[in-house]
Formats: C-alpha cells, sequence, structure tokens
C-alpha cells in the first residue's frame, strides 16, 4: 500500500499498471467476443431479396393503406408499421389524459374520487397486460351483439361486435389544393400573433394574441375550404346484404375493429395506471408553498392546478413518462394474442411462408429501435426546455 | 485497497473467460449433424414434434398422455427403433414454431398435419415422407346461415390461423373467384374458436380434417356440432405426413418405411390382432418379408434400414396397421375411410405402398 509508482521499484505492485493489465484483458476478450460473433454473423443469410416477392395473404385490418395479396411482402409489413403507429398514436394520447386524470384524481378531497381513483391504479398496475388484453377482448368486446342483431345509434352509426361504424370524413382527390392554401394562412396568423403580442407589450393591455392567431387561422382555413370546392366527404356507414343467405356487411364510415380497440383499452388503462403514479409523485413532490401561495394569491383549484403545480410537476415526471410511453410502444407488439395484424404479427406471418427468420426479426427490431428512438428524442428535447436555466 | 483491486481484476477475467467459454460451446445448437438415427439410439427415446389441440390428430388427454393419429405414427417408429412404442418424448408446437423446431434440432421427426409443399421442402428444408393423409381444405358455417356454397360468402369475414397455407389457399380461392371477403387471423385455435362461437365471423376455414375435429369438439353452449356445417366444397390438396430435415437419408428412410409397412400391413390383412400367429406362420411371401421372416429358404430381408429384421412385428403388435390407427382415432370424428382419398388403392383411394423387398 505504501508503494507508489513515484517510487518506481515494482512494477508489479503498481497501481498503474495493474489497471493497464486489467484493461487490456478486458479489451482482449471482448474483441474475441465480437469477433467470433461477427464469424457467426457472416455465415449466416442476412440478405432481404425475398421481400419483393409476392406475399400471397391478405390483411384484414387496414387504414390508409390499400394493400392486397398481390404486392410484395414489404408492402405487407408496411400494413403492419402502419397499424402499430396508429395504435401507438391513439394510445399514447390517450394513456397520458387518463395518467394525468387519475393522479390529480388519487390526491383529491373528495374520499370517493380518490378512491376510485386507487382502485383503478391498483388493479390495472398489479396485473399483467396479456391477460387484460384478453380480458377486453374475449369477455367485453365480443360479447356485443353478433352483427345480424346490432344496435344503430342515432340512425347513423351501427354497433355490433364485428366493428363501432361511425360517419366520418375523407379527403378526396381534391384535397391538395386547400392544403396548399393552409401554408399561407398559418403563416399570416402566426403573424397576426406576433403583432398583437408587440402591442400587449408596448401598450400593457391584453392583446389576445392566441385568440386571434386561432381566429384568423380558422376564417383563412374555411375561406380556402370553400374556395377549393369542399374537398372533404362525409361518409355514413351502410348495410348491405343480409337478405335471404347473403352475408350481412356495414360499409363505409369509420369502422373501429374490436381487435383494435381491445388493444387500445388495454394498453391505455395500463399505462395510463403508471402514468397516474408518477403524476401523483410528481405533484407530491413539490414544496408546500407553491399551492399556499396559489390560494393566497386567490387562484381557484382548476387554476391552481393548471396555471402553478402542473407546469412545475412536468420538470419531474418528464423522464419516468418517457419510459412509460417507450413501455407503450413495445407492448403494442402483444397483438398477436388477439389476431391485431401489428407488425410483428405480419413479421412472423411472413416468417412461416419465407422462412429466413434471423432477417425478419431483425428488421422487426431495428422498427421498434427507430420508433422508441424518435419518442425518446422528441421527449429529451421537450425535457431540455422545461428545465430550470442552469443546470 | 489491493486486494480490492485484485479481486475485481480477478472477477473481471473470469467473467470475460465465462463469456468466451459460453460463446464456444453454443456453437454446435441442437443438431445432431446428419445422423439422427445415431443420435436417437443413443438417447433412447424419439423427440416427436405434435399437435397438443386437435382431437383426433394430436391431443392432450386429461390424464396427462397424448393420443391421436399422428401421434400413433410417432409411436410406431419408438416401436421399430426401439421395439417399445412408449420410448417418444411429445413436444407439443404452434404452427408458427414447428419448422424453426425442426431446424433447430430440437424435434427429430414433425409428425403435425403439415401440408407438404415445394417451398417447405426446398425453402425450409423438409424433407416430407409418403403421405398419410390426403386432406383438403375446407370452410365450416354455422348451420341456420344457410350458406351452401363459397359464393354465398361474399364480403364475409373468414377466421383462419397465422401462417398457414389455408392462409394462402383462402386468398387464393376467393380473389380468383372474384369473391370480397375480410380475413381475421390468430395466432391459436382457442382464440379463433372463441371469436368463431361469438359470431365475429361468418366462416371458419383450415383442413377438413381440423375442422371435422374442432366440430367434434364444439361445446354444447355455442350450439354443439349439429349447429356446425362443413360445406362440400374442396379448395385445394392439402397431403399431410411427417417430416424430417433434409440431408439426412438415414433417418429419412426409417420414418418413410415404417410409416410404408403399416400401409403394406393394412394391403395384406396384418393386424395387432393376428400378427403373432401370423409370425408363427407366414400365409405369403409378402407377409413373410413385411415381418422380418425368412422365406423358404432364403434368410429374411435385410432392407439396410438399421433396424431389428423384426421391427415391423413390434410396429403391429403395439401401435396396429393404417386401418386401425385411423379407425381408432379419425373414425370418431366423423370422417369414414371408404369412400375417400384415404382408402386403400383396391378401393379407390390413394393409400398405395411400394414393395417392401
Amino acid at each position: 500500500m505504501a508503494l507508489s509508482l513515484a517510487t518506481g521499484r515494482t512494477l508489479w505492485r503498481s497501481r498503474r499498471t495493474r489497471r493497464l493489465i486489467t484493461q487490456a484483458a478486458f479489451s482482449l476478450a471482448v474483441a474475441l467476443l465480437l469477433l467470433y460473433t461477427a464469424v457467426r454473423a457472416a455465415r449466416l443469410d442476412l440478405g432481404l431479396g425475398f421481400l419483393e416477392e409476392r406475399a400471397g395473404f391478405a390483411v384484414g385490418h387496414q387504414w390508409l393503406t390499400s394493400y392486397t395479396a398481390d404486392q410484395s411482402r414489404i408492402d405487407a409489413y408496411f400494413v403492419g408499421v402502419v397499424n402499430t403507429v396508429r395504435l401507438v398514436i391513439v394510445g399514447l394520447v390517450l394513456a397520458t389524459l387518463l395518467g394525468v386524470l387519475a393522479g390529480v384524481a388519487r390526491l383529491s378531497k373528495n374520499w370517493l374520487v380518490s378512491r376510485l381513483a386507487l382502485v383503478y391504479v391498483e388493479i390495472f398496475r398489479n396485473t399483467p397486460l396479456l391477460i387484460q388484453i384478453v380480458f377486453w377482448y374475449t369477455a367485453v368486446l365480443l360479447r356485443l351483439p353478433s352483427r345480424e342483431r346490432g344496435i344503430h345509434l342515432l340512425d347513423v352509426a351501427f354497433l355490433s361486435n364485428r366493428s363501432l361504424a361511425i360517419p366520418w370524413v375523407f379527403p378526396d382527390g381534391r384535397v391538395l389544393p386547400w392544403l396548399a392554401l393552409l401554408v399561407p394562412s398559418a403563416l399570416a396568423a402566426w403573424f397576426v400573433h406576433r403583432r398583437r403580442r408587440r402591442a400587449e407589450e408596448e401598450t400593457g393591455r391584453p392583446g389576445h394574441a392566441n385568440a386571434l392567431a386561432l381566429a384568423t387561422l380558422l376564417l383563412l382555413a374555411v375561406a380556402a375550404f370553400l374556395v377549393t370546392g369542399m374537398p372533404l366527404d362525409v361518409e355514413t356507414p351502410q348495410r348491405l346484404g343480409g337478405e335471404g343467405v347473403s352475408v350481412l356487411t356495414i360499409v363505409g364510415g369509420m369502422q373501429v375493429t374490436p381487435e383494435f380497440a381491445a388493444l387500445l383499452i388495454a394498453l391505455v388503462v395500463y399505462t395510463g395506471a403508471f402514468i397516474a403514479e408518477i403524476v401523483r409523485g410528481s405533484i407530491q413532490a413539490l414544496p408546500r408553498g407553491q399551492a399556499e401561495a396559489a390560494m393566497a394569491v386567490g387562484l381557484s383549484a382548476y387554476q391552481r392546478m393548471t396555471l402553478v403545480i402542473l407546469p412545475q410537476a412536468l420538470r419531474i415526471m418528464l423522464p419516468p413518462v418517457t419510459n412509460q410511453y417507450l413501455n407503450l410502444t413495445k407492448n403494442s407488439s402483444l397483438a398477436v394474442a388477439i389476431g391485431f395484424p401489428d407488425l410483428v404479427f405480419v413479421g412472423q406471418t411472413l416468417q412461416n411462408n419465407a422462412g429466413h427468420a434471423v432477417p425478419i426479426f431483425l428488421t422487426i427490431m431495428a422498427t421498434y429501435l427507430v420508433m422508441s428512438g424518435l419518442i425518446a428524442a422528441l421527449m429529451n428535447a421537450l425535457n431540455r426546455r422545461v428545465q430550470l436555466a442552469g443546470r | 485497497m489491493e486486494t480490492k483491486r485484485t479481486l475485481r481484476f480477478a472477477i473481471l477475467a473470469v467473467a470475460a473467460l465465462g463469456l468466451i467459454a459460453l460463446a464456444c460451446t453454443s456453437d454446435d445448437g441442437g443438431g445432431s449433424g446428419g445422423d439422427t438415427l445415431k443420435a436417437v439410439k443413443d438417447r433412447g427415446d424419439v423427440k416427436c414434434g405434435v399437435n397438443d389441440a386437435v382431437p383426433g390428430f394430436g391431443f392432450l388427454q386429461p390424464d396427462g398422455s397424448f393420443a391421436g393419429f399422428d401421434v400413433d405414427f410417432c409411436r410406431a417408429i419408438a416401436a421399430a427403433v426401439f421395439g417399445d412404442a412408449t420410448k417418444v418424448e411429445y413436444v407439443p408446437l404452434t404452427a408458427a414454431a414447428r419448422f424453426e423446431a425442426l431446424t433447430a434440432g430440437e424435434i427429430d421427426v414433425l409428425i403435425r398435419n403439415t401440408t407438404w409443399t415445394a417451398s417447405r421442402d426446398a425453402d425450409l428444408a423438409a424433407a416430407f415422407t409418403v403421405t398419410t393423409f390426403y386432406d383438403g381444405q375446407g370452410m365450416m358455417v354455422r348451420a341456420n346461415s344457410g350458406i351452401q356454397t363459397l359464393q354465398d360468402m361474399e364480403n364475409a369475414t373468414i377466421c383462419v390461423l397465422q401462417g398457414t397455407t389455408t392462409e394462402l389457399n383462402l386468398e387464393d380461392r376467393f380473389s380468383s373467384g372474384g369473391i370480397p371477403y375480410t380475413p381475421l387471423t390468430f395466432a391459436d385455435n382457442e382464440t379463433l374458436e372463441q371469436a368463431f362461437s361469438q359470431e365475429r365471423c361468418d366462416g371458419w376455414t383450415s383442413d377438413k380434417s381440423q375442422l371435422a375435429s374442432r366440430r367434434s369438439a364444439y361445446p354444447a353452449e355455442a350450439g354443439g356440432p349439429d349447429s356446425l356445417t362443413i360445406l362440400a366444397e374442396t379448395f385445394s390438396k392439402e397431403p399431410l405426413g411427417p417430416a424430417t430435415l433434409d440431408g439426412d437419408s438415414p433417418w429419412f428412410d426409417v420414418v418413410n418405411w415404417v410409416v410404408i409397412g403399416m400401409m403394406t400391413a393394412d394391403e395384406l390383412g396384418v393386424t395387432s390382432a393376428n400378427v403373432a400367429t401370423m409370425a408363427a406362420n407366414p400365409p405369403s411371401p409378402d407377409v413373410a418379408r413385411l415381418l422380418g421372416l425368412a422365406v423358404g429358404d432364403t434368410p429374411a430381408t435385410d432392407f439396410g434400414l438399421g433396424l431389428p429384421a423384426d421391427f415391423m412385428q413390434k410396429v403391429l403388435a403395439q401401435v396396429g396397421n393404417y386401418d386401425e390407427v385411423y379407425e381408432r382415432n379419425i373414425t370418431p370424428i366423423g370422417l369414414q375411410r371408404a369412400g375417400t382419398l384415404n382408402a386403400s388403392w383396391r378401393a379407390g383411394g390413394l393409400i398405395y405402398a411400394p414393395p417392401m423387398r
């Protein structure tokens, strides 16, 4: 212990030499491992050429894509990706809303509200997600009335265990001119916003920058819509067939299938429970003085929450909530349990039809990596913006 | 301080060496490198990939044992190699995982309602033996829907298993017939049956043997077997049979000729009941050759399969011939042998055994 490099006498005992030897040995081991993996990988067939062959199978749930079995395998995979992306986007938005609501409800002074929130959080956090998905699908959504005995809602929508069909707007071919006109409208609105903000700073009177900018945008958008000939169509679901032997179907409108709904509900409810606890924890982590000062200034409970508490709690919330977002993204792969064709499901079908397991699974992993990476990057940028100055 | 450093260095070195050792030993995976027969004999049992939820073909009984048409062929192989039909390890597999299990060497033979197709033979490196069951794809609908033909199923929702030839054939048949439809694919039959019984889909398509089997087990509270009809049309060829891995001829020959032997026994009328008397007193040279007995002055034929000469006697005594296996497993689920492709060639079917000589 007394021997240091300064005396330099015994090379073996010097700390620097020991460190160098350790590092060299470990680096050698890692290099050997990598070399071995590379040699094994080179022997594997990692080509993706088979993805251009005809797929041969149809995919039932499609939205905004029009894939048929005659297209290539890569098109089939793309349908899976679109399905996953729409599930994840809608899921993230709804889970955040539900999580914030439940988190705030947990801290409510109303005994019933806070207990209900507690029960919700405890039940859905502590049961496996796969069981929850299968439960929502087989025990709830499949038990809706069958199509022959379906329910008409207000004569425009139709509910059965095949789908919830509601009227919806779809853009027709002439939508591009309208979208092009929206760009100058947005610019005009931004310009108005800037002028009103400057007016507010100079004169001290409220300039209503946000409201006026929004009003400008809406007016110009509606004007552009009328000028380009109203390029949106409203589609109402229609009944087709059903007499005699032919099968009853509903065509048109937006149809939400029980598979998508079960997956969405399960993911939202499960992730929402976790987000609720994160929100509750971050609100409770704020110093009590903030809430007391807000009360002293005369803010209502709603104003207190939205103007003082939540903006500060956001700073604490963001990293754990990012984790939950990534969890939701990856948990969407459980769609295989109920036959919703997300990208893992389609990938598995491709693997069964064509072989080539390793390239397919590498592609699936790479897709998830890109999706999760995007979400994490966005959330980290948001995190940097809300950090306290000087951190 | 120094001992802590040394300890850390030692742990790192051991960990690194352990990683390398682990990586090196996992090189061989599960495959026996082309000599499955020897590996099976050394191990003492046959690893057989089967179904565990298809009554009649491969299913798990309440007492924990496996039974079915495919399962009986597993037992026959074990009886041929070891003289004991119980020396089988059953590996239940899903449709998605079955070929991976075969290529990875987790099973020796795959006997699981598997259709013989060109791409499976070549691309997936599976070698298919003689066909044990000539099947075809069919459609099952609810009896009260009134649907008689596939043309009636325009705009229908059809339940199908993921990753099977069924899915591809469905698309081919319906698109070539100009019939629009919506597929609903599931990973397993249990969830599919739930969706079908709740009327989520109008039709259920699969091999007719699978449909007959699931129909026979359809729960009474959903309507029971009589509430379902299997449409008459067969819209694909599904020759089902055992499969081994490519590049292993000795093992392939063993599996192939055990099955052919059972078909030969059916043609010659040798059953589990009379095999003992026939072995004592063979009524014809064909029977003698089948049972591994001498014919007159010529000694017993050794087919070069690496099995004991009397392997067919063990197989027939413990498992039975093709007809007995069929009657025991498939007739109870409602598929008669007479008049179908699975009848003997003499009766107009396709079961034809190459000569065992």
